[in-house]
């Protein structure tokens, strides 16, 4: 049996004593070669969630296996092989693109750097850009190099968090379009969290939906409009967040 | 993949030396309160000497050589902290802490960023003092070495637990990678014997390993002897001194990764 992408059992992360636990529970099994949403309001414990399974938060309780290396021991066997996206992370912006990625290169043990970096920027269509600083980029701009950053070590777990926040529609659609050839290319596994519904629907295969930190719902995009009656995800979305029953379900 | 920890230090180098290679306010900064330093001593000195005479002269060497090796101290506990404020302040962290790194290779890429900008910050005091008043550090012999190392050795401790305070605090303990040892160099006997300071006092000058160092330093430009002694002990010291800030740093970075800090290091 191939060993699943991400092993979560029993997640749970409270970060005071006497708090609600910001994630409570949290148990699935997601497989190489898809790509899964987070789906959740703010405070639904989606970044949360995405920090327990980078290694950067220590749960309360439960475990992350990721490709088949346990968190809590041998979280840099993993982190080798995943990578992270996110526009509320920076990368230094007096660094140039080019160099950006080198650190980043060199960080992960990237071989035949130079040609992997040429590749990412021709990607991405970056080549323009190498020798600019990274502050000096637009915002469209930053996010692209934040994604070549992310598949640097072509990795084969991608977390991602919110990777098209505040893009214009065009740019949004051009990085989607590149995710999806990551993942048709290189059969990695894929964790998207999102408040872009319709993003949600083109790209992920399965959606998980949180809400008070647990997983209300799930099934895949067309399973979830089936179940909820409804025509697109960002009404199942409100259904959940507002608490509205299921209409076929219940 | 072709990585391993010496790739991994050279990464985390090559980032802030991709920033100094662009930014030369940020490689003159480096040299300017060195520089300073030797120049305002310097003249002191030149000034204690022609009117004291010759024995003046020989303790004139005792101050600037004083200058030159706290320089050293505090060029390498700055040089670590400020490469670790520079991932704060790029809002850089969570991307180091999500790849491979390390917390040691951490440490060991910051040290080594430490010894590259303690050499460019203290190299160009050290030639001036030289060639402005003819005083070489150097003619303390090849123990020089091991006390340059004593004084880095002992900076990287003192920025290891600030860095710990940074991670516990956020950019709000940013203050004490500037201005932390100053606080320690009246103890440092830096330029006066520990004998001078009040009895009560003297125990916890001794257990600075830069105490010792300049204890040794003194032994050897006023008497021509080899404290030997001092040495050791600035050596244990460090490894104490080291040992510690090690521990408080890690215990730090777990409680980071406890409370969620690492993704928002910050303000």
């Amino acid at each position: 049996m191939e060993t699943p992408a991400l092993l979560v059992e029993d997640l749970t992360k409270t970060y005071r004593p006497g708090d609600r636990p910001a994630v409570d529970g949290l148990t699935f099994t997601m497989p190489m070669g898809q790509t899964w949403g987070l789906l959740g309001g703010n405070g639904a414990g989606k970044s949360t969630t995405i920090a327990m399974l980078l290694g950067l938060l220590v749960p309360s309780g439960g475990r992350v296996v990721s490709l088949g290396h346990d968190m809590a021991t041998r979280r840099f066997a993993a982190l080798a092989r995943m990578n992270f996206s996110s526009p509320y992370i920076a990368l230094p912006h007096r660094l140039t693109v080019e160099e950006n990625l080198r650190v980043y290169g060199h960080l992960y043990g990237v071989p035949d750097m130079k040609r992997r970096i040429a590749e990412l920027l021709e990607d991405f269509a970056l080549t323009e850009f190498a020798k600019r600083p990274a502050g000096q980029l637009s915002a469209g701009q930053k996010t692209r190099v934040a994604l070549a950053k992310a598949l640097i070590n072509r990795p084969a777990l991608l977390l991602l968090d919110e990777p098209t926040a505040s893009l214009d529609p065009d740019t949004g659609d051009w990085v989607r379009s590149a995710l999806e050839r990551y993942r048709a290319e290189s059969g990695a596994a894929m964790l998207l969290a999102s408040h872009n519904m319709a993003e949600v629907e083109r790209l992920c295969s399965h959606v998980l939906m949180l809400k008070g930190g647990k997983v209300v719902d799930e099934g895949s995009p067309d399973d979830l409009l089936h179940r909820y009656g409804r025509d697109d995800l960002e009404e199942v979305f409100l259904d959940i967040a507002r608490g509205r029953a299921r209409e076929t379900a219940a | 993949m072709t990585g391993g920890p010496a790739r991994r230090i050279w990464g985390l180098m090559y980032r802030h030396l991709a920033l100094y290679r662009r930014s030369w306010p940020r490689v003159l900064e480096l040299m300017y309160w060195p520089v300073l330093q030797m120049v305002v001593w310097g003249f002191i000195t030149a000034y204690l000497a022609g009117v004291q005479g010759s024995a003046a002269s020989v303790t004139a060497g005792v101050l600037l050589g004083g200058v030159l090796l706290w320089e050293v101290t505090l060029r390498s506990q700055m040089g670590f902290a400020i490469s670790f404020l520079e991932e704060v302040w790029s809002r850089n962290l969570g991307h180091i802490f999500v790849s491979p790194l390390r917390p040691w290779e951490l440490v060991a890429g910051l040290a080594s960023m430490s010894v590259l900008r303690t050499v460019a910050a203290v190299g160009p005091a050290m030639g001036l003092a030289f060639l402005l008043y003819g005083f070489g550090v150097w003619t303390l012999g090849p123990v020089l070495v091991a006390y340059v190392f004593a004084l880095m050795a002992m900076g990287w401790a003192v920025a290891l637990a600030v860095t710990a305070l940074i991670l516990r605090h956020g950019a709000g303990a940013e203050a004490l990678a500037w201005g932390v040892m100053f606080g320690i160099a009246p103890f440092a006997a830096v330029f006066y014997p520990v004998a001078i300071l009040p009895g009560w006092l003297q125990p916890f000058a001794l257990a600075i390993p830069a105490a010792h160092v300049f204890e040794g330093m003194r032994a050897a430009l006023l008497d021509g002897t080899m404290a030997w002694d001092h040495l050791l002990w600035a050596v244990l010291l460090d490894f104490v001194w080291l040992a510690v800030a090690a521990w408080i740093f890690l215990a730090q970075f777990h409680q980071a990764r406890v409370r969620g800090a690492l993704l928002n290091i910050g303000e």
